[in-house]
Order: structure tokens, then C-alpha cells, then sequence
């Protein structure tokens, strides 16, 4: 599966529908063994990048949500304690050192998705969600376990990768990502679709939307983004819009102008932006809509 | 390289070996050079792509490449001109059209660029010029360039900067407020040293610390202030009205972000935009062309309240501190709501430090502060200066320096 053709045909059979720069970040991504640094705006399809790619190479997709003081115990693993106090307490009387030998194996051991990632028989597809949300520490040490695939557990010893995943990032820009870690990485921004693209994904995604409504959607959706708005609607809100006006059984913009202006929104997320957006503007962007 | 038709022979292929090799070598410096951060790895993974079949087409390997060499979305953004430049020997589009140097259409295609490069910066080499004007600019930079600089902008210091017309002196007034903010930056650094120097003696913990010499106090320990250093916040007014100093400013901005210890930068015209990662952007001519399409106001109006606003709700919080000082560059004729402005100013006042609005019309003969936005604002001013010269420019430093 290296051949960027072969990938892209796979990417869309699984409902994605990526540019063909995409493409080529993932067949590299396999040839240079470097994980994949996905920046762009929210509600770009960053995420699902991971899970389209989980599908084309069938296998599982491990996320590892992060946020602020998120630390090693909730992302590589932990001991279960719970069950270990049962343990000494059930063989109390036993020789010490054998009880300490056994609540400190493997059967103790909980698996957080770092370390799950890197144990499975198949490589996994290892999303990384919004790294820029944990702490700079929390990078440092993400940083090491990407370049050595390995984890050293004090109690248990070093366990190493005994496959190495295909580690996807997603970052939304709210915090400047360090140097070295950039480096490491591959990087594609992921920027609205064009009206075309979007189009194909409002058909792949939502059944029963014809290819001319698709098109006249994705062609009001960047219109909608050209305004100037707190919040863009992202391509996430562009389905939501378009299963709203399929469930409504809209079969053509122009005929149903009240509709679209009160399903609106699903697009927009603010106060601001929904008094921004009223009716006469409405009128005039789906004016532009041939 | 499979691509290369009939196989040639082995010392051919070595021969090829080396010119390519060369070559991605001057690729990589010309990007290095560029900001880009490239390292021995890169390296070597962009070799391994250049013998894998990504050669067959120019498009696949400045995609490929695109994909290894960015970090980062402005290096996205600019991945394809370089590229092509360098490989294609395409000129890069003329930058900057509006605000930056005046001299873009003599600047040189990337492909002369390993030729003439610039001596590299060196670690503590606070007076590098960031400027990256065409020939001559370069030469008189090094050694007594700053002197000359200086007296140069000794002309230039009070003529008002819209009486600038001549695209030369506009350049030089550009070159001349960025020495002025680095220069700026650089001594209020030093003052800062200075009187640190001097603390005194902390005799708790001189003992404390001396207890395994018995208690003499042989290494002495000196009190100390713990100090958050000087944060500098500028809003730059970027509105049709002020757009005679728009350029001028912003290159002073650009020239006291860099490097400053902790500054921030916002745009604002009808709405507010933060712009201190374009600001960041080494080289000034390519930060000022992505600032100049943010500068452009969508339609006319300033709504300096609104901005303020959005300011307040949005990013007060992360950027301001104790001890910030908020610059506000602006000729203060608000379009929107004055008394929204009163209130966002009053607000931004009990936040920060210092309020500090730069007025560039306040030199104008007969001007008063009689526009709505301006007398709601006034009240909650620490310092309302003029600032349409470098003069009055440079008359800010010693104020910024006390805080």
C-alpha cells in the first residue's frame, strides 16, 4: 500500500475524501516511518484523517485524547491498585518478595493508548488528538516514546514496541507546538475543502443528497465562510446543514429560501454570528449560489 | 534514480550522485535560510525520497518534500514559491506590494541565493538587521553600518511620515523604525541588567547557605527581586484613516516583537486580529506582506471599541499581566459606538499597567482631541503621545524603559 493512487482510492472507499496532497503525506508517512502532524481550523476533518486511514489499513485506531495535566499515569499506563490491595490482602502470610513479584506483572498492568499502541500484533493507527492542549512536558516525553518506541516501567523493565504505529497528531493551534517536535513530523495543514471537494463529501457521507444539492450546499457553505464570522462553520457543520435540509426533504436550495435560512443553524455556533447572519444576507449569499 | 533512461555507467552515476547531492545540499540551506527548521535527518529522509521513485514528477516531490520540510503553516504556505524557485528556477512573486520594501522587484529569485548569502547570526549578536532589502542595504550593515544608519536617520527623524512620498525614503523611514525598536529593545534590556547589579546582601540565607563552611560566609548571597518581565501589548490601528502610518508602525512593531522578551501584537480595523505569529516571521518583508492582507479593512470604518471588546473578552486574559504595557497605535476616530470605547478602555486600564495610545495626527497644527472615540478614551490614558515621526518615536523609550 504504498502507491498514492492505491491510498487515495482506499481513503475514499472509506468515506474520506482527501486532496491529493493527502495522499502523498501517507504513503510517506510509511516510507519514512515519521508520525503525521495535522494542523488546521477546527471542524476540518482532522480527526477523521485517523480514522479513514485505520480503515484503509483495516486495523484498530487508538486515541489519546489530550488536555491540560494530562500525564504519564492517564497516557501510558498504570498500575491497578484496586486489584493488587485485593491480592495482598488474599495472600497475606505468603512470602513477601513473591507477593511484590506478582501485583507488579503484567496482569496488573493497565494499558493507557500509549503503551496499548505499541504492544498489538498489527500496527494500530495511534491518533494523537489536539496535542496542543497537554503540557509542555507532556510533549517531551511524547517526543521520547516517538523516536524510541520504547517504555521503561521501573517495576517491570523496558517494554519495547513490538510494532511500530502509525502515529497521527492533530493540533488546533491553541498553544505553539515546540521545534523539535514539528520537526519529527510529518506536516500537512488541512484547509477547508473546496466547494468540489466538500461536495463529494456531503454525498459520501449523507445518503439521499442528490449531486446538485451537494454542490449548491458546498457552494453556500463558502460563501458562508467568506463572511466574516466569530466562529467558521467547518466541514462537520456543512453535514449537520446538509442531513438537516435532507431530513427536511429540501431537494433545491432557491425553492425553499425560509428553510435554509432557519436551519442555518447548524452552521452558526455564536449569538454574534447568527444576528450577523440575517435574512437579506441570507437572500443575497444564496443569490450567489447558482 | 530510476528515471534517468539508459544506466549509466558507474563512475557517471557517481558523478550524478554528487551534483544531486549537492544540489539537495543547496536546497536545504536555501530553506534553512528561509526559517525553515531543517536538520540532518530531513536530510537524509529527503535523499532516501530523491532515489524512491518521488523524482519522476516535479509536482510528487515538492508535495512530498512540502510534507517533510514544513513545520508549521506559514512554512506551508510558502513551501511551493521556494521550491519552484529554487528547482524550477520560477522567480519568486514579487513580495509585498503596499507596505514592505520598496525595492521587491529587485529582489533577487531564490536561485541566486547560496551565492550571496548573508553572513549567519551569531549567538549574542543583538544588532542583526532583520531587514532584507536588495544590494546595497547588505553592505553597509556589518561594522560602522549603524553608525551610518543613525545619522542617515537623522534626516528622516522629524519629517511626518505621510510627507514621505518618495518609495526610497519610505524604505529608509521602514529600515530606520526597525534599528530604532531594536535598538530599543536591546537598551531596555541593559537597563534592566543594571540595576539588578547592586542587590543586597541576603543574611538569612548567606548563613544558611554557609553553614558547611562553619559559617563563615564565604559565598555570599545577594537579595533578590523576583521580576515577570516587561510584557508589551500593541493594537495597531490598520484602518483606512491611518493608513499614511500603517506601514512605518508595522515595521516597528515587527522590529520590537522580535526577539522581545514577551510582546504581543493584535491588527485591528473593523474587527481585531492577532498577529504575533506573523509577526515572529524572521525575515520583515515577508511578516509585513502577510500582515498587509490582514491590514486590509474590510470596507472602511474603525470600530476601536468593538475591537477593544473582543480584545477584552478574548485574549486580555491570556496576554496581559501585571506588568504589561498596552500600546495603542490609532488616530482614535471611531466609526462605531464611543461609549462602548469609554468602557472597554476602562476596563483594559484596571487590567494592565500602562495604557499607552500613540496618536499620529495629535502633531498635526490645529489638531484637539475633539473625535468621539478619542475624548471617551482620554480619561483612562497613562500617555498620549504623538508619534509621527521617528523622533517621537524614540521620545518613547525612556518611558517604557521606567516601567
Amino acid at each position: 500500500m504504498n502507491n498514492r493512487e492505491q491510498i487515495a482510492q482506499a481513503l475514499a472507499t472509506s468515506g474520506y475524501i482527501a486532496d491529493s496532497e493527502l495522499a502523498t503525506a501517507i504513503s510517506l508517512m510509511q516510507l519514512l516511518k515519521r508520525p503525521l502532524l495535522l494542523e488546521g481550523e477546527a471542524g476540518v476533518g482532522k480527526t477523521e484523517v485517523a480514522k479513514a486511514l485505520a480503515s484503509v489499513h483495516a486495523t484498530e485506531l487508538i486515541r489519546l485524547q489530550c488536555y491540560e495535566g494530562l500525564d504519564q499515569s492517564a497516557a501510558l499506563y498504570e498500575w491497578n491498585y484496586q486489584r493488587q490491595l485485593l491480592s495482598i490482602q488474599a495472600h497475606r502470610g505468603d512470602n513477601p518478595d513473591a507477593v511484590e513479584d506478582q501485583i507488579f506483572s503484567e496482569k496488573y498492568l493497565l494499558e493507557r493508548p500509549l503503551l496499548a499502541a505499541i504492544r498489538r500484533d498489527k500496527p494500530p493507527v495511534l491518533l494523537i488528538d489536539e496535542i496542543d492542549r497537554a503540557d509542555d512536558e507532556f510533549e517531551a516525553f511524547l517526543l521520547e516514546l516517538l523516536s524510541d518506541f520504547q517504555v521503561s516501567i521501573p517495576e517491570l523493565g523496558t517494554v519495547s514496541a513490538t510494532t511500530i504505529p502509525h502515529v497521527v497528531l492533530t493540533s488546533n493551534g491553541t498553544r505553539e507546538l515546540s521545534d523539535a517536535l514539528r520537526r519529527r513530523c510529518l506536516y500537512h495543514y488541512v484547509d477547508y475543502p473546496d466547494a468540489d471537494r466538500e461536495a463529494r463529501i456531503i454525498m459520501a457521507r449523507i445518503d439521499g443528497a442528490s449531486a446538485s444539492l451537494s454542490l449548491q450546499i458546498a457552494r453556500m457553505v463558502e460563501n458562508i465562510r467568506k463572511e466574516e464570522l466569530r466562529k467558521v462553520p467547518g466541514v462537520a457543520e456543512t453535514l449537520d446543514w446538509a442531513a438537516a435540509l435532507v431530513g427536511l426533504d429540501v431537494r433545491d436550495l432557491h425553492d425553499a429560501p425560509e428553510t435554509v435560512h432557519e436551519t442555518l443553524m447548524c452552521l452558526l455556533k455564536t449569538h454574534e454570528d447568527k444576528a450577523r447572519m440575517g435574512r437579506e444576507v441570507t437572500e443575497r449569499l444564496l443569490g450567489k449560489v447558482a | 534514480m530510476s528515471c534517468c533512461g539508459p544506466v549509466p555507467d558507474v563512475g557517471e552515476a557517481d558523478e550524478l550522485a554528487r551534483l544531486v547531492s549537492s544540489k539537495l545540499a543547496a536546497f536545504l540551506n536555501t530553506l534553512r535560510e528561509s526559517g525553515f527548521a531543517v536538520g540532518l535527518a530531513e536530510g537524509r529522509d529527503a535523499a532516501a525520497l530523491m532515489t524512491s521513485g518521488y523524482v519522476a514528477k516535479p509536482g510528487l516531490l515538492r508535495s512530498a518534500f512540502k510534507h517533510l520540510f514544513s513545520a508549521r503553516k506559514s512554512d506551508w504556505e510558502r513551501f511551493d514559491g521556494i521550491f519552484d524557485a529554487f528547482w524550477l528556477g520560477k522567480r519568486v512573486r514579487s513580495r509585498s506590494t503596499t507596505i514592505g520594501s520598496a525595492k521587491a522587484a529587485n529582489n533577487p529569485s531564490l536561485k541566486g541565493m547560496p551565492g550571496n548569502r548573508t553572513e549567519p547570526r551569531t549567538g549574542g549578536d543583538t544588532t542583526t538587521d532583520q531587514v532584507p532589502s536588495a544590494d546595497g542595504a547588505d553592505a553597509d550593515r556589518g561594522g560602522q553600518g549603524r553608525m551610518e544608519g543613525a545619522s542617515r536617520a537623522d534626516n528622516l527623524a522629524e519629517v511626518d511620515f505621510r510627507k514621505l512620498a518618495d518609495p526610497e525614503q519610505i524604505e529608509e523611514a521602514h529600515a530606520a523604525a526597525a534599528r530604532l525598536a531594536q535598538t530599543m529593545r536591546t537598551r531596555l534590556t541593559r537597563r534592566d541588567l543594571a540595576r539588578r547589579r547592586g542587590y543586597r546582601l541576603d543574611l538569612r540565607r548567606t548563613i544558611h547557605s554557609n553553614i558547611s563552611h562553619g559559617g563563615v560566609p564565604i559565598s555570599l548571597v545577594r537579595r533578590r527581586r523576583k521580576e515577570k518581565p516587561l510584557r508589551l501589548v500593541v493594537l495597531l490601528d490598520a484602518s483606512g484613516s491611518m493608513s499614511m502610518y500603517t506601514g512605518v508602525f508595522l515595521r516597528f512593531i515587527h522590529g520590537v516583537l522580535d526577539e522581545f522578551r514577551e510582546a504581543e501584537a493584535f491588527l485591528f480595523h473593523t474587527r481585531l486580529a492577532h498577529v504575533s505569529d506573523a509577526m515572529k516571521e524572521k525575515d520583515a518583508a515577508r511578516a509585513l506582506d502577510r500582515l498587509s492582507i490582514m491590514a486590509q479593512g474590510a470596507g472602511g470604518g474603525t470600530k476601536i471599541g468593538e475591537s477593544l471588546q473582543t480584545f477584552n473578552r478574548w485574549h486580555a486574559a491570556r496576554v496581559i499581566h501585571s506588568r504589561t504595557c498596552v500600546m495603542i497605535v490609532s488616530d482614535g476616530y471611531e466609526t462605531g459606538d464611543a461609549a462602548l470605547l469609554g468602557r472597554e478602555m476602562a476596563a483594559l486600564g484596571r487590567r494592565c499597567r500602562r495604557i499607552v495610545w500613540l496618536n499620529p495626527m495629535m502633531a498635526w497644527e490645529g489638531y484637539a482631541p475633539e473625535a468621539a472615540g478619542i475624548k471617551a478614551a482620554l480619561p483612562h490614558i497613562d500617555l498620549y503621545a504623538p508619534a509621527n515621526t521617528l523622533k517621537s518615536l524614540t521620545a518613547l523609550e525612556p518611558y517604557l524603559a521606567k516601567l
